[in-house]
């Protein structure tokens, strides 16, 4: 993943929360002094399978707020890996919520990321963070943000919330990122590659 | 001995002459407004919106601002006039084309928002300014230059009857119609214009103001005998009377 | 004032407020829907008035009395809205009332879809309704001058007393980027005493506002009074104080293939721009930031130096005809666009730009 630049494309159904997941990671970048860009699902697509929205994240100037390549999509949802996936760049990362998306065969040049979200939402008792979850996980991969970053956003991101729901947010967040920790996926580049052909 | 001065001209109405045809109720009905305005002393906070029709050059009669509309949205005109100065005293002055055919949706949609304005409805049962033309107003074979067999329900629909759709609206406050073929009939056209301004000063609401007149030109006849044919053939259609006064103003005047 | 993340749409409806503007008529229509739902909420908040009309047509007309009674007022739809509202501007144009309209443009002709397009190009400069008009016409590429050229707008409105037209589109009005917000503005409603219900001391005379002239002589006179001050408009524009504010250049200085495209295409060019610039294709861009009057200035310059010019459009062609009209035969010019709510991806033109410069 460049340093300089990240490219998302972040996808789901409807009720999954992916654009404002999308807003989460593009204000938690704003906050953090980087540009940013965000672009909804719009026009013929809005009424298909997925729902989704594109952001940027850029320590330089952003040309085109459009993503065509992605450097990382993140699925929550089948139909959203079976849109996507032939886009992502090469080397790129493809980040799925397995709670609702099987195993299959996917391609073998990107990274691939499982992630449980709603298995860890429904764990803290609120099915509805399972975007959160996500977001948490993207920290630790990012070069542009840090969980440090995400928890400092997360007041003006939900402004007027209780603080119940902050907690619950906050804790999102943390599952997610510790998801990825402990599984070590930093290092395992390809190491869903192996599950090719199932 | 001094001279009592019995007749003059309101201090609304400019000193330009009418273009009107000889005959035509509307310099009438302009005085009547003028009048109104001179007693209810809010000549100075006035500001009319003049539609097209016969009424086009309305502006050049009065001696307050006015805005010149475009086809029948006068009364969309006087909403931005009235909601940016609402202390303005904001009326329209519409012929049938105008108010009953293209600006239909206008018209109803000021009323039922009840905008705090006043609405002068001339219906004459034809177009006038383009020379004759079937209104929606206009009566049931009646002869006009694009109902040359006379209008016929089959094809062109009966007379379309304002005042009674605007009153079956809950926001508009006071809705009458009127004319001015007699002495007794042009007192209370007075009184009612007079109301609807009052109401308006008051700020209580949409007032409409239907006034049955003649077009002797395009009717093609003489001035008296078009009083005598609207009297006939256009109240029956379209009757006198008040459709709706929410807060009583004419029985507390 | 600190930055905010906000959508193209709502940038204009702060913006709005922000330069005094306490009047909006509008309907709804996708994909502006925002704007009129951002000001119901907070045009109340600063004592202004949201009316809902029944009809774009209405709409426009309520703008046409609000601002003939001196308010800075606005309306936005889409196409097809813009198309509705065509009569009230002729109207207001004629009668010389300031306002703001913002076109956050969708495809067409007739209800086409609700996804992004640049159709409505020769619509918006070329007047839109019928008579001989012009509206000044500003093209935003950002979040960021979707808010600027807000506050801009009603400033060159309210000046030269004429209809401004922000041109956007479905991307632009739908995307969210960093906003720094500018100080708010008061605007007095009785700062202008042409206006109807105004009531200053120095007012001698009835005010009227009115496009009939039914007299060709004195019709006549006004169409060249407008004329005239559409000059003074050019004028300022193309060699006066918004001349830097008209139009941008990006590497043109050594170009030897120039792109040209407004409003988010502006921004997909810069990307190739720089794509081109690492294969060792020297290409620059001219953004026009304002479409009327049309900086004819810059490619009648560039007309010089460079090769050729590639116009991209989300249409089948409008712009580039202005564009063959100031390089005026001197150099090829070029045309590639998309249509029907597909924004061209920045491969796409680069294969263009290709086929331009690689021909064999």
């Amino acid at each position: 993943m460049s340093s300089k630049v990240e490219r998302i494309i972040l996808a789901g159904f409807g009720g999954q929360g992916v654009l404002f997941l999308g807003k989460v990671i593009a204000e938690t970048g704003m906050h953090a002094g980087k540009n940013v860009s965000w672009i909804p699902s719009y026009g013929p697509e809005m009424r298909g399978g997925t729902a989704n929205c594109s952001v940027i994240l850029s320590e330089n100037e952003i040309a085109s707020p459009m993503v065509t390549v992605p450097d990382t999509v993140i699925a929550m949802n089948r139909p959203s890996v079976t849109k996507f996936n032939q886009k992502i760049k090469a080397g790129g990362m493809l980040m799925y919520n397995s709670s609702l998306i099987e195993r299959q065969e996917f391609r073998d040049d990107i990274r691939l990321v499982e992630i449980p979200a709603n298995e860890i939402a429904e764990e803290l008792g609120n099915p509805k963070v399972a975007n959160l979850v996500m977001a948490g996980a993207y920290s630790k991969f990012s070069k542009l943000i840090t969980f440090d970053d995400l928890v400092a956003c997360l007041p003006s991101l939900v402004k007027g919330a209780k603080k119940e729901m902050l907690d619950i947010n906050l804790a999102a967040f943390k599952k997610g990122f510790d998801y990825v920790e402990e599984k070590k996926y930093m290092f395992g580049r390809y190491v869903y590659s192996v599950f090719k052909g199932i | 001995m001094t001279m009592k001065k019995v007749f003059s001209r309101p201090a609304s109405l400019s000193k330009t002459p009418f273009h009107y045809c000889p005959g035509c109720d509307h310099g009438v009905i302009h005085r009547l407004v003028a009048e109104a305005i001179d007693e209810l002393e809010v000549g100075d906070r006035t500001i009319g919106v003049a539609p097209v029709g016969c009424s086009v050059f309305a502006y050049d009669y009065f001696n307050f601002d006015f805005n010149q509309a475009a086809h029948g949205r006068a009364p969309a005109v006087a909403t931005g006039i009235k909601r940016t100065r609402p202390d303005s005293i904001v009326f329209t002055y519409q012929g049938d084309g105008d108010l009953a055919a293209i600006g239909t949706a206008e018209i109803i949609h000021a009323a039922n928002r009840g905008e705090k304005m006043t609405v002068i409805f001339v219906n004459n049962a034809i177009y006038g300014m383009t020379g004759g033309q079937m209104a929606p107003t206009t009566l049931i074979g009646m002869k006009t230059q694009t109902s040359p067999y006379g209008r016929d329900a089959a094809t062109a629909g009966n007379p379309i009857k304002m005042s009674e759709m605007i009153a079956t609206l809950e926001s508009p406050v006071y809705v009458t119609r009127v004319t001015i073929n007699s002495v007794a009939n042009l007192m209370k056209a007075k009184k009612a214009i007079y109301n609807a301004f009052k109401l308006q000063k008051e700020g209580k609401g949409f007032s409409f103001v239907e006034v049955v007149a003649i077009c002797p030109t395009n009717w093609g006849k003489k001035p008296a005998d078009s009083h005598k044919w609207l009297t006939e053939n256009m109240l029956p259609v379209f009757p006198l009377g008040t459709f709706k006064d929410t807060f009583g103003v004419e029985k507390s005047a | 004032m600190a930055k905010v993340l906000m959508k193209g749409n709502e940038a204009i409806g702060e913006a709005a407020v922000l330069a005094g503007c306490r009047y909006y008529f509008g309907y709804p229509i996708t994909p502006q829907s925002e704007l009129p739902a951002y000001l119901a909420k907070r045009l109340p908040e600063v004592d202004g008035v949201f009316v809902q009309a029944e009809s774009e047509v209405a709409a426009i007309n309520m703008v046409y009395g609000a601002g003939s009674a001196g308010a800075r007022v606005m309306t936005s739809s889409s196409s097809p809205g813009i198309s509705l509202k065509q009569e009230g501007i002729s109207y207001i144009a004629g009668a010389e009332v300031p306002c703001l309209i913002v076109n956050v443009m969708r495809g067409g002709p007739g209800l086409g879809n609700i996804a992004p397009a640049q159709s409505d190009y020769w619509q918006s400069t070329r007047g839109g309704g019928h008579g001989d008009y012009r509206t000044i016409v500003l093209a935003p590429n950002s979040v960021q001058e979707m808010a600027d050229m807000t506050i801009t707008g009603f400033d060159l409105s309210d000046r030269f007393r004429n209809p401004v037209l922000l041109l956007s589109d479905g991307v632009l009005g739908q995307m969210m980027e960093p906003v720094n917000l500018p100080e708010p503005n008061d605007y007095d409603i009785n700062s202008k005493k042409w206006a109807l219900g105004y009531r200053g001391n120095d007012k001698n005379e009835r005010n009227l506002c009115s496009s009939i002239f039914l007299d060709n002589d004195e019709l006549e006179e006004h169409n060249w009074h407008l004329y005239q001050k559409y000059q003074v408009i050019t004028d300022l524009f193309s060699k006066g104080e918004y001349k830097d504010f008209a139009v941008e250049e990006h590497l043109c200085d050594d170009a030897e293939i120039i792109l040209v495209g407004y409003g988010i295409i502006s921004r997909i060019l810069k990307t190739v721009v720089e794509k081109c610039r690492k294969r060792g294709i020297k290409a620059g861009l001219i953004r026009p930031k304002v479409l009327w009057p049309f900086p004819t200035a810059v490619f009648e310059r560039l007309a010089k130096t460079a090769s050729q010019f590639l116009v991209v459009e989300m249409s089948c062609g409008q712009m580039v005809e202005d564009v063959k009209l100031s390089v005026d035969g001197k150099k090829p010019v070029f045309f590639f666009g998309r249509t029907g709510g597909t924004v061209p991806s920045d491969f796409e033109i680069l294969n263009e730009v290709d086929k331009l410069v690689r021909p064999d």
